[in-house]
């Protein structure tokens, strides 16, 4: 009853909170304070006139790393991944693979994120002179702070940016020197049920080798970094662990995995030493790579990290 | 006329090689694989299992594993598909006197492609409906050929059915397509079940498609007399008594059974059952009684040894043994095709 009570008083205090914003601060609906870089900026190449009111994210990366630096207010459209935070989920969303000039443009964007191009659209929105920036996938932590510094620069949140880079760094470096030293711990990192899997040479194989652990994976690199293995291949490398980062995508899991055939030979697996990643922090390179990189230091190394 | 002296002239030593053959490399698949294993060792495990035997092979218990849970099953299972494709192969070839004639001829390709495509979009490529969903539409395909050939007239005609497995197949394609662009996430499970795989089968997978295919080769090889009289043409053959249209069926119908099933456990592998036959029909003689058993030996032979290559070449990764089967399948047909003096025709 009380519960119940309380919600129109919590609507009314929120509507309350919103239209004073909306008083306050113009066209971004969001308590944080307005843009305040300096414009016009050049960014990776691409020249942004003003602050960006109407962002275009197509990525779920970015668009966690623009509402973790206070841009999210800025924000007017996200592809269909962008579920966090909350707010970005409620965005207007398009298909981010099958994505054309004219969608992008019927949002009115004053700056787009791709992470990839599909093909020509960056050179298409720049003939419609809308400012298109293209930041890939990293291939090292250093390469997400240098995202996030330039998504800062483009979307006037310098020092929000500036802070939260520190702070992934000082998380960073929490887990790992609470690794304790020892000999390298190997591991299959599984991408999906046709043993794809990746090398200690990409982002992610970078990140686990932080914490002290190995891909067998580098033994098969084809220099993709990420190579298919083979089901012989993975039984004969009998790893420490297994990470499992196709749960969400591909309904594996650690009974799944018991019960390929030849599997419950491994040592991981009579052990209980299957991981199951949440898939999404696994493939985006957002703030929450540190949740991550917690999440296997604590199942790895046990309680003996934070 | 008469198809007799051909068969009697190569029959038992063709039979002979084929069988050899398809030891050699079953032999070699079980030997050799990403992972070094002394053959010594791995022929001691399997000697082991004998009934009144022990021996100490001296594997691990993972290095067992490699050779019970992933070789032996997937090189039976590779010899059952490559059996019942080239089997299917050959008689499509031989019932519609077509050279280009292969087991995905009436749309069987298109319907699992749609099928599978469907399996993996709604429940996951590693979801135990894919199978499934892929042999119902394999079976879907042909039986809507079957269908419109009829309704198109010319009584399911050879040709006529052709053309209704081209309407078909295009018709399945385009589905599959559109569906897959809608669900762009999930375009490397369906292309890489496409380009077939064998790489993660295991005893289930077996289980799944042997009476599938032994109800198939069965069935074909009890009709490589029919199909030697339909190769004269189909008004001889109905002056001889036999019913082209019906032995059409019946020829279809187990072909497809078996490419269904093949097609659901291992995905699309191409090219065996166009050039195995071919192969035995240009090295062994023109008669279905010569064809059949040796296209049945021959191309699970061909296919065990694809896919000790698929495994190997890229060693621990692996190629889509789609892949090994056109590039090694195509310039050892034109070999064959070079050196022999034979033409195609009855």
């Amino acid at each position: 009853m009380n519960r119940k009570a309380l919600v129109p008083v919590a609507a009314l205090a929120l509507t309350a909170s919103l239209a004073l914003a909306a008083c306050g601060e113009g066209p971004a609906a969001e308590t944080a304070a307005p843009p305040a870089g300096t414009f016009p900026v050049e960014v990776e190449g691409t020249l942004i006139p003003a602050a960006p009111q109407r962002i275009v994210s197509a990525a779920a990366s970015h668009t966690e790393i623009l509402y973790a630096i206070e841009a999210g207010g800025q924000v007017v459209a996200t592809d269909q991944f962008s579920d966090y935070p909350e707010e970005a989920a409620g965005t207007p969303k398009f298909d981010s693979f099958n994505l054309g000039v004219e969608t992008v443009a019927s949002f009115d964007p004053d700056l787009v994120i791709l992470s990839f191009d599909p093909g020509d659209l960056q050179a298409g929105l720049a003939a419609l002179g809308i400012p298109t920036l293209l930041l890939g996938p990293p291939v090292a932590l250093e390469d997400v702070y240098g995202q996030i510094g330039a998504l800062g620069q483009a979307t006037g949140r310098i020092a929000e940016a500036e802070r939260l880079i520190e702070e992934m760094t000082t998380a960073v470096e929490g887990v790992v020197t609470a690794i304790p030293a020892g000999a390298a711990i190997t591991y299959y990192y599984e991408l999906d049920p046709t043993l794809y899997s990746l090398t200690s040479r990409t982002f992610i194989g970078g990140l686990l080798a932080r914490l002290g652990m190995q891909s067998i994976a580098d033994a098969a690199d084809d220099g993709s970094g990420y190579p298919q293995l083979s089901g012989e291949f993975i039984l004969a490398a009998d790893p420490d662990f297994i990470l499992l980062a196709d749960i969400l995508c591909c309904g594996q899991s650690a009974a799944s995995v018991a019960a390929r055939p030849g599997w419950s030979s491994l040592a991981a697996v009579e052990a209980g030493r299957v991981v199951e990643l949440d898939d999404d922090l696994a493939q985006r390179w957002g703030p929450r790579i540190v949740d991550l990189l917690r999440e296997v230091a604590g199942a790895v190394h046990g309680g003996e990290t934070g | 006329m008469n198809p007799e002296k051909p068969l009697r002239r190569v029959g038992p030593t063709g039979l002979a090689v084929a069988l050899g053959l398809l030891i050699a490399v079953l032999v070699g698949g079980v030997l050799v694989g990403a992972v070094g294993l002394a053959p010594g060792r791995v022929l001691a495990e399997l000697v082991d299992r004998l009934p009144w035997v022990s021996v100490d092979s001296g594997l691990s218990r993972q290095e067992a594993a490699i050779i019970w849970d992933l070789r032996l099953p997937r090189l039976v299972l590779a010899a059952l598909v490559g059996a019942t494709l080239a089997a299917a192969g050959a008689a499509y070839q031989g019932v519609f006197r077509n050279p280009l004639a292969d087991p995905y001829l009436l749309g069987v390709a298109a319907g699992a492609g749609l099928g599978a495509t469907l399996g993996i979009v709604s429940a996951g490529a590693a979801s135990p409906i894919v199978p499934g969903a892929a042999f119902a539409g394999a079976v879907g395909a042909v039986l809507l050929t079957y269908a419109l050939g009829g309704v198109a007239g010319g009584g399911r005609a050879g040709t006529t059915l052709i053309l209704a497995g081209v309407a078909v197949a295009a018709f399945f394609t385009a589905v599959q397509t559109f569906v897959q662009q809608r669900h762009a996430d999930t375009v490397r499970e369906v292309y890489s079940w496409i380009l077939g795989r064998l790489s993660t089968v295991g005893w289930t997978e077996v289980g799944l498609l042997a009476p599938y295919a032994v109800v198939s080769v069965v069935l074909l090889l009890l009709h490589r007399r029919l199909l030697d009289v339909l190769a004269v043409g189909e008004e001889e053959a109905e002056t001889l008594g036999v019913g082209a249209a019906r032995v059409r069926l019946v020829v279809v119908l187990a072909a497809t059974l078996g490419t269904a099933g093949a097609v659901a456990v291992g995905g699309l592998i191409g090219f065996v059952g166009l050039v195995v036959p071919h192969a035995v029909r240009l090295l062994a003689g023109t008669s279905y009684r010569v064809i059949l058993p040796l296209s049945v030996l021959g191309g699970a032979a061909f296919l065990v040894a694809a896919d000790l290559g698929a495994r190997t070449i890229l060693a621990p990764a692996e190629i889509p043994i789609g892949v090994i089967t056109a590039f090694v399948g195509g310039p050892f047909f034109a070999v064959v095709l070079r050196t022999s003096r034979r033409g195609w025709g009855p």
